[in-house]
């Protein structure tokens, strides 16, 4: 059953070859006896999780029907989950239980989806190995000697070791895009506004985006048209209509535009992958698109952008951890200032500090304008590329990652070799456009995978083109070995 | 030396609006603690801030009240630094663009000249709590009703020269957002602030002073005796060869002096930036006009027009228009009895006298405009004199509900205008002064002046005052002439 997608899991459960509590046990069983080998899950709900599965054999019983009634799925630990803990991996909410749902945990809830716990991931999400987190690494099922990238790193985890079928993660610089290449799956980190951020917690507002991991586009697109949706209570939701993505993802790619950007291909870029994403695109065009070679001057600024406008609005984001209203707080503080350095130093980490002081120091009187404007400045010039390339091209391809997966603790002493392997999917957050990664193959056994971009709120598009692929390629269904 | 004092104001007006600026939670002031603060005022984690349309029109009707300039595309920003009644460890505020922009206010001095105050800008931002240092036993408590309560900043430019003007400043503020109905003006609560930035400069000299900014000053008062205690402060540093400094201080009305807060070099760097969070606010013609349409009368325009319509003097005028409330009940009174001069002097004078005495508000006045004005009606249809109405007043006030004329009819107060009916009351009076009126006709012209007034007393004593004067005077006159 554990091998089962999202689609087959709703055609099995409208034809009652199994209920959805039956499902939901086989699950939590595997996550309990393989779990300890990835360090996925940071918080197990199988109580919750009988009692979902339960509701929703009662609600089909009852003629209801729905892809996702009794489907199986974990959140990434940064949605708040009523009465359960929602810790962001940090110390500093090790304790905190949220006193309201998130809109998309309401969401998937409402459609009948059951929770079977709470992902791991970086603290706070900052990072791209999940070696952040304060309750462990999460390795990676095809080699768990390797990081399964980061943030969403427990989500792919889990999903890619058929613990659960599909889960929901947040991108901000590539935190959905880059775990799932490093993990052989599909991930879409749709158009910012697109699904609502209530109850998300922040890392980086103005880029911080959910979305869904799970094996296939199919699926994505099955959860993704659950999540997405306005949302009175996030002003940065935009409250436009949903296509039905499921529809969509059909459509012949006869005719279809594909822009191959010269920057996606050069220095920095392990020539094998290049190679593994050209074959994509061979196949592509036997399915009848056709290629054009673009430019994104702008890209080489992106990362210095991302790490001034992302930090800056961390620093001021995570200022509400301070050890008065929840979360830790330091033992017998003697004053007020004592309270918030020692609640502060000893609940957050080390990488959300470097973060935290980078984007005080961005904000900080007389720096402002060097920093932090300028990042917006070329914030605008990044998303201009973006429209000048799309008035020529329908989608923009090119490789997820420059390499694969890397071993545990090989980039911590390093930060910034790590913040590079988010080189080519930060643009897409910087810009607010969506972009979807899926596999292209394998080096050395590692998968890697391929990113495909598109213009504002043309999620519809990403997934019909990777359901296509994934229709004349079997790289998706390949399972890491031991789960 | 002669020194000239210069002061800009920063006054924060709680806006009345039903909901907070970001929350749906209400804003009642006097609520238990805690009890009004919904996930987004606490600052739980994940929650995220919607502005309430509600206070962008209070704003916007406050900035064409002053003929600003509108910020027709203003950002909210965040102002960052800790404080544990600050939940989100920000404050969400406007920096560079803020919603009203340049506008002016012209105020009344007290010899009735206007000066012209400049309005530097006025932006809408958040409250913050409150925190509890009693009764915690040595900890703090933490109130976070008020956090997130709608405020507009409104600044002035450093245009006021003494105490006096800038409470006059101040008044007109408070008359203004009273006016508009953004704000409830209720400064013992909080709902108006002033923090007042004080300088001094040699009389003559262009460059401004260092100034020193007065924080959270809540009456008029207190804004007139902190100001004057520091002008006096900054005359005395200077003049004993010290330097004022750029600090913040803090009046302490018991003691009636400012101390020092924190200076400048302990001041915090907010690091402002655009709020990620919300959305730039886009001013469309079509909301501004609606807003535009929505202005009351202010009360500038309402002292010209109590003047011109009414023909008050300038100050009956601007007492009169000083708050709504006020103009409302003189506009009643004036409809009733058709006379704005004796409205005027009533409300100004008997009624003001009586609300004082009760320390009660107009819209508490326990004689309505309806009564008051029928009561106007009766003195000046005779049936009533002047004095006698001070009477029927008295027993209005005692707040039976009755009409004038009811109590008028009640009390037999009703004047005697009967002239054969005063006459032959007159010949009873002089007839028992028989004596005083052979001493009058004997007497000359100047003598008789003097004696005419005893036989009026006499008359009026007669009547118990309800004769009417003029009649009396009249045929007296005749029947002591004989």
């Amino acid at each position: 059953m554990h091998r089962l997608t999202l689609a087959q899991i709703a055609r099995g459960l409208a034809a009652k070859e199994f209920s959805a509590v039956e499902l939901s046990d086989a699950l939590l069983a595997r996550i309990i006896q393989l779990d300890p080998q990835l360090n996925s899950f940071i918080t197990i709900t199988a109580e919750q999780a009988r009692a979902q599965a339960a509701a929703a054999d009662a609600r089909r019983a009852a003629g209801e029907s729905g892809a996702l009634l009794g489907a199986p799925i974990a959140h990434k630990d940064l949605f708040c989950t009523k009465g359960v803990l929602t810790t962001c991996a940090s110390k500093i909410l090790a304790n905190f239980q949220a006193p309201y749902d998130a809109t998309v945990v309401e969401k998937l809830a409402a459609a009948g989806a059951v929770s079977l716990g709470k992902l791991n991931m970086d603290e706070f999400a900052m990072g791209s190995a999940n070696e952040s987190s304060h309750f462990g690494a999460v390795k990676n099922p095809w080699d768990t000697g390797r990081v399964p990238g980061g943030s969403s790193g427990g989500s792919a985890a889990a999903v890619a070791a058929r613990l659960i079928p599909a889960a929901t993660g947040t991108d901000t610089g590539g935190s959905i895009r880059q775990p799932v290449a490093l993990t052989n799956l599909t991930g879409i980190k749709p158009t910012y506004g697109r699904v609502s951020r209530w109850g998300m917690i922040a890392y980086a507002s103005s880029l911080d985006q959910g979305g869904p991991l799970a094996r296939t586009a199919e699926d994505c697109a099955l959860l993704l048209s659950a999540m997405a949706g306005f949302d009175p209570k996030d002003s940065t939701c935009v409250d436009a209509p949903v296509d039905d993505y499921l529809a969509m993802l059909n459509q012949p790619l006869a005719g279809l535009r594909i822009g191959l950007p010269k920057e996606y291909f050069g220095e920095g870029l392990d020539a094998r992958i290049a190679e593994k994403v050209l074959a994509v695109v061979e196949e592509l065009k036997k399915l009848g698109a056709t290629v054009k070679d673009i430019s994104l001057p702008n890209m080489q600024h992106a990362i210095p952008a991302y790490y001034v406008i992302a930090p800056a609005e961390a620093s001021s984001n995570l200022s509400r951890f301070d050890g008065v209203r929840f979360g830790y707080r330091c033992e017998n503080p003697v004053n007020l200032e004592d309270l918030y350095k020692r609640s502060r130093g000893e609940g957050f980490g080390a990488e959300v500090k470097r973060r935290i002081m980078v984007g005080t120091y961005a904000l900080s009187a007389g720096y402002y304008d060097a920093y932090y404007l300028k990042a917006q400045k070329i914030r605008r010039l990044i998303k201009n590329d973006f429209v000048q390339a799309f008035s020529e091209v329908d989608v923009i391809l090119g490789p997820t990652t420059p390499n694969p997966a890397w071993k545990l603790g090989e980039k911590s002493a390093d930060p910034v070799s790590a913040y590079l392997e988010d080189i080519y999917t930060i643009t897409a957050n910087l810009a607010g456009i969506p972009g979807l990664s899926m596999p292209a193959g394998f080096v050395d056994g590692l998968p890697v995978g391929v990113q495909l971009l598109a213009p504002y709120f043309q999620e519809a598009r990403l997934l019909n083109v990777a359901h296509q692929y994934q229709q004349v390629s079997d790289w998706h269904t390949r399972t890491p070995a031991g789960f | 030396m002669q020194w000239e004092t210069v002061i800009g104001l920063e006054i924060h007006a709680q806006l009345s609006t039903r909901s907070k600026i970001f929350s749906g939670s209400a804003t009642t002031f006097g609520a238990e603690p805690n009890t009004q603060a919904s996930l987004v005022d606490l600052g739980m984690p994940g929650t995220l801030p919607v502005l309430n349309e509600e206070a962008v029109r209070m704003a916007v009707k406050f900035g064409l009240a002053i003929d600003a300039e509108l910020g027709r595309t203003n950002v909210f920003a965040r102002k960052n630094y800790f404080y544990p009644d600050l939940p989100k460890g920000y404050q969400t505020s406007q920096m560079d663009h803020p919603v009203v922009g340049k506008g002016h206010l012209d105020i009344t001095l007290e010899d009735g000249s206007v000066k012209r105050i400049g309005i530097t800008r006025a932006h809408l931002e958040e409250d913050a709590g409150k925190s509890l240092h009693e009764d915690f036993h040595g900890m703090s408590g933490i109130d976070l009703n008020r956090a997130g309560t709608p405020l507009l900043e409104i600044v002035s430019e450093p245009d006021i020269r003494s105490a006096k003007e800038a409470v006059a400043y101040v008044k007109a503020i408070h008359a203004l957002v009273r006016y508009l109905g953004i704000c409830d003006g209720n400064m013992a609560e909080g709902s108006l602030r002033c923090d007042c930035n004080v300088s001094v400069r040699p009389k003559g000299q262009v460059e401004f002073g260092t100034r020193a900014e007065i924080k959270n000053v809540n009456s008029f008062r207190f804004i007139e005796k902190a100001i004057n205690h520091e002008v006096q402060r900054q005359i005395e540093l200077i003049e004993d060869g010290g330097k004022v400094v750029q600090e913040t201080r803090l009046y302490d009305p018991n003691k009636d002096e400012t101390r020092s807060m924190r200076s400048k070099e302990e001041a915090n760097d907010y690091r402002y930036f655009p709020c990620p969070d919300l959305l730039p606010v886009v001013l469309e013609d079509s909301f501004v006009e609606q807003v535009r349409g929505e202005l009351p009368e202010l009360p500038n325009e309402k002292r010209a027009r109590f003047e011109s319509q009414y023909g008050l003097s300038a100050y009956d005028a601007s007492v009169l228009s000083a708050s709504r409330e006020m103009a409302e009940y003189f506009e009643q009174v004036q409809a009733a009895c058709g006379d704005a001069k004796l409205a005027a002097n009533w409300v100004m004078g008997e009624l003001s006298s009586l609300l004082n005495a009760g320390g009660l508000s107009i819209e508490q006045s326990p004689v309505s405009a309806a009564q008051l004005g029928g009561l106007i009606l009766r003195i000046k249809d005779n049936t009533i004199s002047g004095k006698i109405a001070k009477m029927v007043f008295e027993a209005l006030a005692e707040g039976s509900g009755d009409s004038a004329d009811t109590i008028i009819e009640a009390k037999g107060l009703k004047q005697v205008t009967d002239s054969g009916a005063i006459e032959a009351m007159l010949k009873e009076v002089l007839d028992a002064n028989a004596a005083q009126v052979e001493q009058y006709r004997a007497s000359d012209e100047a003598k008789r002046g003097k004696m005419f007034g005893f036989f009026v007393g006499q008359a009026m004593k007669a009547s118990k005052g309800k004769a009417n004067p003029g009649q009396v005077n009249e045929l007296l006159k005749k029947l002591l002439e004989g």
